[in-house]
């Protein structure tokens, strides 16, 4: 048994151990400074100058806000199940973490002999994978709210759910048509065909409306953040957290942002591709791994661009009422979906 | 025993131990959750057998959509450990009786089953990668297919027709003002 089990190809292991350490971290380091960015944004709209009293222009402010949540007082309510409370906040923050592992960031390094790919798994389900852990991503907002035993909290909690759960259908649907056009589920593979021709939001622009609307819906964010509408539900399904459960809670949702937007930018935008440059011949003249380097910076650009429009939208359009969220869900968006993807099929049949 | 045997026998006890603890748990949303674990551990069961595609559906469809439905029904409904009904002593007795039998009977069969013929390939095979699925469901099965969804179809209407009366019902109430 010890010797097989020492047969894995432990260069491989160390080289995603690192990629996922890497990837995690920076998922955590970019979802601090959304913060910061969505109240210096509020404060560009609102005319003001936002936090700038922690470093050169608030800079600091994040690590401020991460060291008050860390200290406040940990309050679990006595009439709430333990053990679920705790679980709820780890769930919502390990879903909002997982999907990043099938996203390709770049091609790949070439160091020390090797090709490091910088995609933590490259599985033929790439999409679906995605799909599978949005869904799992209700439970944490649905165990959090039930287990605070609170009954705005359980509200909130199931209008989340019920939410969620209602936009992946529309989701799913405009995919299908993006899946008619690549015939494939892996990112990498739709990332390459993309360089190959063009930005598949120009075949699919229908699509990538719906899937950016739906995104929205899943993140929980404005216009669509019924679950954590103060005015009606207190806080909403995070009402009796405090802490650093709380921060969990909300650090999920910025977590969540970055990477649906690098989802976005993946399918529809070509992912890490550099935007009017030939990939291939441009490290033919400069090497691979400055390219490599250049198409990360590409792909967080990109990612960028996405955080600010969600941040935009936040600032500019208000909260929908409850029944015309699921009107828009129900009646507007999977119509649609459905229609563009008989649509895209008849294209894809007529074009043979 | 490689790393393939090793997750096997990590998946087996967690799927069986979640399964035990569905039967026994006092707390119906515990007991959703248990069988939420039990999905997840069958889903990977399924990804060591190199079906991908049905490890993930199981995922998305059963853990991620069916037992949300159900955590909404028991969550709504508010059931405690305490306010359970006892149920009559005849109908446990049956219910053991009933559940002793199907036991008998599972043993029985699998006592005959010759184990070492039946082993499943692990990492191996390709028959469950979406591709060759795709082929085999449009080509082979095309017809069994299209019959299954259309009796998914018809299974919506119905679901649509029953909902379409109870809103009629909400009308007359006049109460329609925040419904949907």
């Amino acid at each position: 048994m010890h010797l097989t089990l020492l047969a894995f190809d432990w260069a491989l292991l160390l080289e995603k151990a690192v990629l996922i350490l890497i990837i995690i971290s920076v998922s955590l380091l970019v979802a601090m400074y959304e913060t910061w960015g969505e109240r210096k944004v509020a404060a560009f709209m609102q005319d003001r100058r936002g936090p700038n009293r922690a470093g050169p222009g608030g800079i600091l402010q994040p690590l401020a806000d991460g060291l008050k949540l860390f200290m406040k007082e940990e309050i679990v309510p006595l009439s709430s199940s333990r053990f679920l409370f705790v679980l709820g906040p780890g769930l919502a923050m390990l879903t909002a973490m997982m999907t990043s592992a099938v996203v390709p960031w770049s091609s790949h390094f070439h160091l020390w002999g090797r090709d490091i790919s910088m995609q933590i798994a490259d599985v033929n389900i790439g999409i679906l994978y995605i799909f599978g852990v949005v869904s799992m991503g209700v439970y944490g907002i649905m165990i959090g709210g039930w287990a605070s035993n609170n009954k705005f909290s359980l509200l909130a909690a199931i209008r989340g759910a019920s939410q969620i759960i209602s936009y992946e259908l529309a989701m799913g649907l405009s995919i299908i048509a993006l899946l008619m056009i690549s015939g494939s589920l892996s990112l990498r593979t739709i990332v390459e065909q993309q360089q190959a021709h063009y930005y598949y939001v120009l075949v699919q622009p229908l699509g990538f409306l719906i899937f950016l609307i739906c995104a929205f819906a899943e993140c929980n964010r404005t216009p669509f953040d019924l679950s954590e509408a103060e005015s009606e539900l207190n806080m909403g399904y995070h009402l009796e957290y405090s802490s650093m459960k709380l921060g969990f809670y909300l650090f999920a949702e910025y977590v969540n942002m970055f990477v649906s937007s690098a989802v976005m930018a993946t399918l529809y935008w070509g992912g890490y591709d550099i935007p009017f440059v030939n990939d291939a011949t441009l490290a033919q003249h400069i090497g691979q791994n400055p390219v490599a380097i250049l198409q990360i910076v590409s792909l967080f650009a990109k990612i960028i661009i996405f955080i600010f429009f969600f941040m935009w939208v936040r600032w500019t359009i208000p909260r929908f009422r409850y029944d015309q969220l699921m009107k828009l869900g129900w009646h507007v968006l999977i119509p649609l979906a459905l229609f563009n993807m008989l649509a895209t099929g008849a294209i894809v049949l007529w074009r043979g | 025993m490689g790393t393939t045997q090793l997750l096997f026998w990590f998946l087996s006890i967690l799927a069986i131990l979640g399964a035990i603890l569905v039967v026994t748990s006092k707390n119906p949303v515990h007991s959703v959750l248990w069988l939420i674990v039990v999905f997840v551990a069958i889903s990977g069961h399924y990804i060591l057998l190199d079906a991908q595609f049905l490890a993930i559906v199981n995922l998305i469809v059963y853990a991620g959509a069916i037992m949300v439905l159900f955590l909404f029904v028991f969550m709504l409904m508010n059931l405690n450990a305490d306010t359970e009904p006892q149920k009559n002593r005849w109908l446990k007795i049956a219910g053991v009786v009933t559940g002793g039998a199907l036991l008998l009977v599972l043993v029985a069969a699998l006592k005959k089953a010759d184990l070492k013929a039946q082993m499943a390939e692990m990492g191996k095979g390709d028959i469950g990668l979406i591709h060759n699925l795709g082929l085999v469901l449009f080509k082979d099965y095309v017809v069994p297919f299209e019959i299954s969804s259309v009796l998914f179809l018809s299974a919506m209407v119905g679901v649509v027709v029953i909902g379409k009366k109870a809103e009629e019902d909400k009308t007359t109430l006049g109460s329609q003002k925040y419904g949907g």
